[in-house]
């Protein structure tokens, strides 16, 4: 049996579909079982790897497949044992961004999942520590999503005061040398 | 003038006495013969341009021909060149790097990123480290050349040498 025949016959109503793009498969599962079928990828079906797991923003999406959803995480799991690749997508609600977090199946999941957060504005519950992973911790905003302007208006309050400082400074510079606008 | 007649010019603007190891020439010419001579870089690279930076500073291009030696501490060193997109993140690092630095201090600005943000016009990319630092030496390219740095490094030269009076506490 393939893998999403057993999740079909175990889960039921909550394995929403499949899709196979690039000779991989996906299957998409709702987020409310989500905590058990991983734990049932990981402990039964030997998806001992989690390789990747990412966020999707599908705002204004133009695709053959229609999305739900304007959010999607994805999970790219594989198994040494089966040789498999496989992808398991969820979608999410753009009104209620919240997933299961699956740090207690893959430790690796720690900072992918923080990623994640910190650049599309999903949060995982039950995450030891949530919080920003690139951006800096007094940042506002998630720059991933598809309607964050490509440079807001209002600039990040250090980087500001740091150029204050560097104009207010470059007067005691030997000679002509100045920063810009000081 | 005496000076004219009892010395001999040995190089523009030195003179020695003759049959002497004495010679005579402007403090300012001194000591920016001595700062070209021992201009030392921070080590310090952000992104793909360091690489290219490594690169001029190992043996084929050998920046050690120039006196030129990396440094390890800001506190060693009397150039910063700027050799990567800033981030605006890591802003306050260069610039904190940039304040450890001892006078007479100069920067370079090596790579588009550096002098204008490049590609990079972006939420976190600074558009040019010159927002927050006086940048002396701007190097297109994107990385530079090893030669292009070198160039770089020599105009920097040719700048000091034009400097006078940047020596002692007053300025």
């Amino acid at each position: 049996m393939s893998v999403v025949e057993i999740l079909k016959e175990k889960f039921g109503a909550a394995i929403l579909g499949e899709e196979t793009t690039a000779d991989q498969l996906g299957i998409y599962v709702s987020r409310e079982v989500l905590p058990q079928v991983m734990r049932f990828l990981h402990d039964e079906l030997d998806f001992k790897h989690l390789a990747d797991l990412c966020g999707v923003d599908y705002l204004g999406w133009k695709g053959k497949r229609k999305k739900a959803e304007r959010f999607e995480v994805v999970y790219n799991l594989y198994s040494l044992s089966r040789r498999e690749l496989i992808r398991i997508k969820v979608p999410i609600p753009e009104s209620d961004p919240r997933v299961p977090s699956v740090t207690s199946i893959w430790r690796v999941a720690n900072w992918f999942e923080r990623e994640c957060y910190d650049l599309l504005g999903i949060r995982f519950e039950g995450h030891p520590d949530l919080r920003r992973l690139l951006m800096p911790e007094n940042w506002s905003g998630h720059p991933l999503r598809k309607d964050y302007p490509l440079e807001p208006e209002e600039e990040w309050k250090d980087y500001a005061e740091l150029r204050e400082k560097a104009r207010e400074l470059s007067r005691y510079e030997w000679g002509d040398r100045r920063v810009r606008g000081g | 003038m005496g000076v004219e007649k009892d010395t001999v010019e040995i190089a523009p603007g030195v003179r020695q006495i003759p049959d002497t190891p004495a010679f005579i020439t402007p403090l300012d010419k001194l000591i920016n013969w001595a700062r070209t001579g021992s201009l030392w870089p921070m080590t310090f690279g952000l992104a793909c341009c360091a690489i290219e930076m490594m690169a001029t500073g190992a043996s084929h291009h050998d920046l050690d021909r120039f006196g030129i030696i990396f440094r390890a501490s800001p506190r060693q060193a009397d150039v910063l060149i700027v050799a990567g997109t800033v981030t605006k993140k890591m802003a306050p690092v260069v610039r904190r790097v940039y304040d450890q630095m001892p006078e007479p201090r100069y920067v370079i600005a090596m790579g588009s990123c550096a002098c204008s943000g490049g590609v990079f016009r972006t939420y976190s990319t600074v558009q040019g480290c010159d927002e927050f630092l006086p940048v002396d030496v701007y190097i297109p390219g994107c990385p530079p050349r090893p030669e292009a740095l070198m160039y770089g490094l020599m105009k920097l030269q040719e700048k000091i040498r034009r400097e006078a009076g940047h020596w002692g506490f007053w300025r």
